[in-house]
């Protein structure tokens, strides 16, 4: 048997190398970083450009400049790198492609790790382009591979779309052929990317035309698939990975039409063909109700459809083979009951995280010595810093938001108003924020807690590392109000006096403690 | 043949290092497979499994259905018992004794042993001290792993050159404490037939 064990992501990665990619650009985010992690350990970045991004915006908008230029090119975020990256998106969707350009949002419904549910189909629908949602490792694969091609010959940008289950599951995958890199070129139209609103609108246009060639191609797609079925009184779509999850049910097939989608926007003829033979019409798919509403409609007179909408299932949380089965009459029984014994073990900053230190000193005085403080955290690991024995933060929203947030209620009154924030969080987000800061001589304190990595998602290269001081004094930070110090024990008492100082000035200043995480300094070791 | 197998742990004590030789093993024979991890959050202390299918025809979901799974594979006992909703009525469950306590509120340990006793398939081993004895405290996974090997459905000499494949680059030495360690692991589950 010629398979390899892959995760999804590493499916997807492989694809993309073997169908000629000349470039990943990519911002870190679970479940997505292990696909450019697995292009980083098999390409050379002079001939396949494979560095991590800054954020997801620069990603997109680099990627959108390797297609200009003809050639393929990857971009990979999860979810809500998605909003980042947003603006490029949607505009990619107006100027279209050269080069094939695909697009891997990673969605994590039950937010395993993350801060919301979103489902990307909504900015693939909103973006009006191709999109591809594989059920299984093979698919990803097979998807990624021929998304160039679909990418080119639409001339627009496809989305792939995956969930945290496919993401992170490993099953056998058989490769196809490897192609060469594409040259070198330039598309015949020499306005395409230039939306000024007279091109704009013109392309527009184009792209409200290309809409039914794109549900033609999905109607003729071999990733959507009508199955028939004897028992008529219910038909069932079944989108991505909610297909595994009805067959867990079905070994031997199932009693019902089932259509299966993997590429949008929905194939109309299969689905009046199902909405025609059925008396009702049941959705499974994993994230938010985004077919289900657009079959549904918003007064839902018509077709009768069942799914999250109308309660059939759980209106969050990430879809499983138990919600499923249960849905189709098939419930799984538990033989053993769970056992009241069991804790929860959440997780919690390692032992001799700088991190730690930061918050013990940090928290230790705001607590004792302002008690009106608020700290305003961000995304990364130290947002942990919100459980015990810590308890040190009042929010963490989006990635550098925390900068932003102490600035707007700074501006509302509170004194002290404090940001931590990491060192990629801020290189990703928080520098225009502190821009922001400057111009308005804000009265905040912004400690970035700088363990010179992407530590959340691994241990990615930082986009800032080494340059952290140097860019706040770019930016305007005054260079004695720019305060570095080593976060360990025996210098609590220095970090005590420079927190103190930068909370007692009535500006902006700057607190870098700087030490490596522990968890890359374990591998640099053990790989020396 | 169909083995549906839940690996448990909490984060850094390597339950996917037992996935990796299963794997393998699966691989020689031919299997099919499916492997979910938890990438992420969870590695931070907190509690991780990994669910792992292996059948000789295509396996459908990731995930496991509650009621389905043959083996519950614990690093750690607390752990062991977080999945028991999921085990199928003739099950097996394995676990590690050493208790991993990073949370205020861990339960009394003998509360835990004993409720590990009320299922009547079950073996509990101290995959620390059988390690140290074939030579190495670091081969603990693969002393449980070694216990798995009655109930896996995957024959022992196969699973013998899986070990032998996963630590080949790492010496001879290492090759056979892991095989002297999944040989003491297998001895205690045959006892417990
Ligand atoms: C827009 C967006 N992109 C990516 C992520 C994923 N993510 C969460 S934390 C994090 C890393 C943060 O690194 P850093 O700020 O240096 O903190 P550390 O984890 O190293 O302490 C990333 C990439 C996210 N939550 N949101």
């Amino acid at each position: 048997m010629d398979r390899e064990l892959l995760l999804g992501d590493e499916a997807i990665a492989q694809a993309a190398i073997d169908a000629g990619l000349s470039g990943v650009y990519a911002y870190p985010g679970t479940p997505s970083t292990e696909i450019t992690e697995y292009i980083q350990a098999r390409t050379d970045d002079k001939a396949t450009h494979n560095r991590w991004c800054t954020n997801e915006k620069t990603a997109m908008e680099a990627a959108l400049g390797m297609s200009f230029a003809g050639k393929r090119a990857l971009v990979c975020m999860k979810h809500v790198g998605m909003n980042v990256a947003a603006d490029c998106f949607v505009n990619a969707g107006v100027t279209g492609v050269h080069g094939g350009l695909v697009v891997v949002a990673a969605d994590d419904p039950s937010m395993h790790s993350s801060q919301n549910e979103q489902d990307s189909r909504f900015y693939g629908d909103f973006s009006l382009i191709p999109m591809l949602e594989p059920s299984n490792q093979q698919e990803a694969y097979d998807m990624a591979y021929g998304a160039f091609k679909l990418s080119e010959t639409t001339g627009e940008p496809v989305l792939m779309r995956i969930v945290t289950r496919l993401a992170h599951s490993r099953a056998g995958v058989a490769r196809q052929s490897a192609q060469p890199q594409k040259p070198l070129s330039f598309g015949e139209d020499p306005k395409q990317f230039i939306l000024l609103p007279g091109i704009a609108r013109r392309r527009y246009r184009a792209l409200l035309d290309k809409q039914p060639t794109f549900v033609r191609l999905s109607e003729e797609s071999p990733y959507n698939q009508y199955i028939d079925g004897t028992n008529k009184t219910r038909g069932i779509v079944a989108c991505g990975i909610a297909f595994n999850y009805l067959m867990e049910s079905y070994p031997d097939g199932c009693e019902y039409p089932v259509l299966k989608i993997g590429q949008y926007p929905l194939p109309v003829k299969q689905l009046k063909q199902l909405t025609d033979s059925c008396d009702e019409i049941l959705v499974l798919e994993d994230g938010q109700p985004f077919v289900e509403r657009l079959i549904k409609g918003y007064l839902g007179q018509g077709i009768r459809v069942r799914g999250r909408l109308d309660g059939t299932l759980p209106t969050d949380g990430e879809l499983n083979p138990d919600k499923v089965a249960r849905v189709v009459g098939k419930e799984n029984p538990a033989y053993f009951a769970a056992s009241p014994l069991v804790e929860m073990r959440p997780p919690a900053l390692c032992e001799g995280c700088g991190h730690r230190d930061v918050y013990t000193v940090l928290t230790e005085i705001l607590k004792q010595e302002y008690p009106t403080h608020k700290v305003f955290s961000d995304i990364g690991c130290y947002t942990l810093g919100a459980n015990a024995p810590f308890h040190a933060i009042h929010s963490c929203v989006d990635m550098g938001a925390s900068i932003t947030m102490a600035k707007g209620a700074a501006d509302a009154g509170l004194y002290p108003a404090v940001a931590v924030i990491g060192d990629s969080t801020f290189t990703h987000s928080g520098m225009t924020g502190l821009l922001d800061c400057v111009n308005a001589d804000a009265d905040v304190t912004i400690i970035i807690s700088d363990n010179e990595t992407t530590a959340m998602t691994g241990g990615q290269d930082s986009a800032g590392t080494g340059r952290i001081e140097a860019i706040c004094a770019g930016i305007g930070v005054a260079p004695e109000h720019i305060r570095t110090i080593v976060p360990l024990r025996k210098n609590y008492d220095a970090m005590r006096e420079i927190i103190r100082e930068e909370l007692a000035y009535h500006g902006v200043s700057v607190i870098i403690p700087r030490r490596e995480c522990i968890q890359t300094l374990k591998r640099k070791k053990k790989n020396v | 043949m169909k083995t549906d197998i839940i690996l448990a742990g909490v984060g850094g004590q390597g339950i996917l290092s037992i996935a990796t030789v299963i794997g393998q093993a699966a691989l020689r024979k031919g299997f099919y497979m499916k492997q979910a991890e938890v990438h992420g959050m969870s590695q931070r202390g907190g509690d991780v499994q990994s669910n792992l299918r292996i059948s000789d025809r295509p396996i459908a979901s990731d995930l496991i259905p509650t009621g389905k799974c043959d083996l519950i594979l614990s690093l750690e006992p607390m752990e062991a018992l977080r999945y028991l909703p999921y085990l199928n009525e003739n099950g097996w469950l394995i676990t590690n004794e050493t208790t991993f306590v990073n949370i205020d509120n861990y339960p009394e340990a003998d509360e835990v042993y004993a409720a590990i006793k009320t299922i009547q398939h079950h073996v509990l081993l101290n995959a620390d001290a059988l390690a140290k004895e074939a030579g190495s405290v670091r081969a603990a996974n693969i002393v449980l792993l070694g216990a798995t090997i009655p109930f896996l459905g995957i024959d022992d000499a196969t699973m013998q050159a899986a070990v032998r494949d996963i630590f080949a680059r790492k010496g001879e030495e290492i090759v056979t404490l892991n095989l002297r360690a999944l040989a003491a692991g297998k001895a205690i589950s045959e006892q417990r037939i």
